[in-house]
C-alpha cells in the first residue's frame, strides 16, 4: 500500500468511527434516561418521536441554543480549554480498539481497527492519564470554590485508581506477551477468556474504569448533594455538553478495553464461524455484532450500576483505591504468573 | 523535505516554543500548561527516534503523572506572594548573565563539538532497541541490579515522605 492509501483508509476509518461515536453517545443518554425511568417506576422521556426516540436531537438543540455564560472570576482561555481537552481525550483513546478482525477487500488487508500499533495498551493508559487535566483545568479555571473541590478530588481519585487499572492490565499482558490490542484478542482464543482466567484482574479493572470515566458510585468530581455541581458547576450551554459528551464517550471506550481485554473482543465462544460454510462476507459481520452486543451489554451494566449503587464516601473511595483495589491487582499478577509457571499457558 | 524532516521542525518548534512561554507567565498555572504541552512536543520527538517506549513512558509519568501533582500543589497552596522575588535587586542582571553563559556553554557543544562516532548506521538496529521488548528483557537482565536499586530508593523515599506528611504514625 501506498501512503496515500493508507492515510485514505485512515481518514475513512476515523469518520465512521467518529460519526457512529458521536450517535452512540446521544442515544446512550437517552437509554440512560430511560433505564433510570424503568429503574425507578417512571415514564422517562417518550414524548418527542416514537416512544421519544428523537429526544436526543430535542436535546442537542436546545444546548446549542443556550446562552454560554462564562463567570466573572474565571480564566477564559482555559475555561474554553478544559471541555475540548475532555472531548479530544475520550475520542482519541477509541483509535486502538479493534471491532473485528483484519478483512480482504479488493486485495486490500485492512484490520478493523483505525491505528494498528503495537503499543496499543501503553496508548490508552498515557491518554487516560491526561484526561485528568480537562476535570482539573475545569475545576480551576472557573473561578469557584466548589468547581476547585470537585477539580481536586477528582484529580486525587483519578491518579489513585489509575494504578490499580495499570495493575490489572499487567496480568493481561503477562498471558499476551503483547502490547498490541488486535493480538491480544487473538491470544483469548474463543472461549478462553481473561475474564475467566483472571477474574480477580477483571474485577479491579472494571470498578476503576467506573472510577475513571467519574461514573456513580464513583462520581464524586460532581458530587450534587456537597458540591452543586463539582467541577462543571460554572458550565453552560455547548461547553457543559462537551463534559457530558465525553463521559458518555469515556464509558464507550471503557466498555471497549473491558471487551477487547477481558471478554475476548469480537470472539463468538464455542461456535467456529470459519468452518460453518458461510459467504466469506458473513463472518465478519457477526464477529463485528458479537464485538458490538459485548459492549453494548456493559453499557447497560454501567448504567443498571448507577441506578442501583449509592454513592461512596471520599474517605471510603480512597481507602477502597488504595488498600483494597491497589493489593487485589498485586494478586492477580502473581496468580496469573503461577498459572503460566504451573500450565505454561 | 522527507516527512521526517517536517515533523521534527513541527514538534521542536513547538518544544522550543512552549518551554520560552513557560517560564514567562506570571501565571503560574498557565505556565504548567505549557510544560505539559512541552512535554508532548518532546514525546513526538522520540517518537520520530524510534524510541515507542521513551515516547509513551514520558506521557504517562511527566504529562501524566508529575504535572497533575504539581498543579495538585500549586491548586492547594495558591503561591501567590512568590512574586517577590523578581522584586530583589539586581536580581534580573544575575539572571541574564546565567542564562547567556548556559547559552553560549550550548551553542559551543553543538557548533564545535565532533559528531558522537558510535552512532550505529544500522536503521534497523536502531528500531529494535527503541522497543518496549528489548528494553524489557535488558532491564530484567543486564541492569536487573541498578533497577532493583532504583526500586529500593524509590520504596525508601515513600516511606520517607509518608513519615513526613503524617506527624505521628498510629
Amino acid at each position: 500500500m501506498t501512503i496515500w492509501e493508507i492515510l485514505g483508509f485512515a481518514l475513512l476509518k476515523i469518520l465512521v468511527i467518529v460519526s457512529i461515536m458521536l450517535l452512540t453517545v446521544s442515544y446512550l443518554v437517552y437509554f440512560e434516561r430511560r433505564i433510570s425511568a424503568w429503574a425507578q417506576n417512571r415514564l422517562g422521556p417518550n414524548r418527542v418521536g416514537w416512544e421519544g426516540i428523537l429526544q436526543p436531537f430535542a436535546d442537542v438543540l436546545k444546548l446549542l441554543l443556550k446562552e454560554d455564560i462564562v463567570p466573572y472570576q474565571a480564566n477564559k482561555t482555559i475555561h474554553t480549554l478544559a471541555p475540548i481537552i475532555a472531548l479530544f481525550v475520550a475520542f482519541t483513546t477509541y483509535a486502538v480498539i479493534p471491532f473485528g478482525p483484519t478483512i480482504n477487500v479488493f486485495d486490500y488487508s485492512i484490520p478493523l481497527v483505525v491505528a494498528d500499533v503495537n503499543i496499543g495498551i501503553l496508548y490508552v493508559l498515557a491518554l487516560t492519564s491526561l484526561g485528568v487535566y480537562a476535570v482539573t483545568f475545569a475545576g480551576w479555571s472557573s473561578g469557584s470554590k466548589y468547581s476547585l473541590l470537585g477539580g481536586i478530588r477528582s484529580s486525587a481519585q483519578m491518579i489513585s485508581y489509575e494504578i490499580s487499572m495499570g495493575f490489572s492490565i499487567g496480568g493481561v499482558l503477562l498471558l499476551a506477551e503483547s502490547l498490541r490490542p488486535l493480538t491480544i484478542v487473538e491470544t483469548q482464543g474463543q472461549w478462553l477468556w481473561n475474564a475467566w482466567i483472571q477474574p480477580i484482574g477483571f474485577i479491579t479493572f472494571v470498578v476503576s474504569a467506573f472510577a475513571e470515566t467519574n461514573r456513580l458510585p464513583f462520581d464524586l468530581p460532581e458530587a450534587e448533594p456537597e458540591l452543586v455541581g463539582g467541577f462543571h458547576t460554572e458550565y453552560s450551554s455547548m461547553k457543559f455538553a462537551g463534559f457530558f459528551l465525553a463521559e458518555y464517550a469515556n464509558m464507550i471506550v471503557a466498555s471497549g478495553l473491558i471487551v477487547t481485554l477481558y471478554l475476548g473482543g469480537y470472539n463468538i465462544p464455542f461456535i467456529n464461524i470459519e468452518t460453518l460454510g458461510l459467504p466469506a462476507w458473513l463472518p465478519v459481520l457477526i464477529y463485528i455484532s458479537a464485538f458490538l452486543f459485548k459492549m453494548a451489554a456493559l453499557l447497560f451494566f454501567f448504567i443498571w450500576v448507577r441506578w442501583s449503587i449509592p454513592r461512596f464516601r471520599y474517605d471510603q473511595l480512597m481507602s477502597l483505591g488504595w488498600k483494597v483495589m491497589f493489593p487485589l491487582s498485586l494478586i492477580n499478577i502473581i496468580w496469573v504468573a503461577a498459572l503460566i509457571m504451573i500450565f505454561n499457558l | 523535505m522527507t516527512l521526517e524532516t517536517i515533523l521534527f521542525i513541527l514538534f521542536a518548534g513547538i518544544a522550543a516554543t512552549t518551554s520560552v512561554l513557560m517560564i514567562t507567565r506570571s501565571n503560574i498555572v498557565i505556565a504548567a500548561l505549557f510544560l505539559i504541552l512541552n512535554f508532548g512536543a518532546l514525546a513526538g520527538l522520540y517518537l520520530l527516534l524510534n524510541a515507542q517506549f521513551l515516547a509513551v513512558t514520558q506521557v504517562i509519568v511527566y504529562a501524566g503523572a508529575i504535572m497533575v501533582l504539581f498543579l495538585f500543589v500549586i491548586m492547594l497552596l495558591k503561591p501567590e506572594h512568590e512574586r517577590s522575588i523578581y522584586k530583589i535587586p539586581g536580581m534580573k542582571i544575575f539572571a541574564f548573565a546565567i542564562a547567556f553563559l548556559v547559552f553560549v556553554q550550548l551553542a559551543y557543544l553543538i557548533l564545535f563539538s565532533s559528531s558522537s562516532e558510535k552512532v550505529s548506521p544500522d536503521v534497523q538496529a536502531s528500531i529494535n532497541a527503541g522497543t518496549i521488548e528489548t528494553i524489557g528483557r535488558e532491564l530484567f537482565t543486564n541492569y536487573i541490579l541498578p533497577f532493583e536499586a532504583a526500586g529500593f530508593l524509590l520504596l525508601a523515599a515513600t516511606i520517607g515522605a509518608l513519615i513526613l506528611a503524617k506527624k505521628k504514625i498510629e
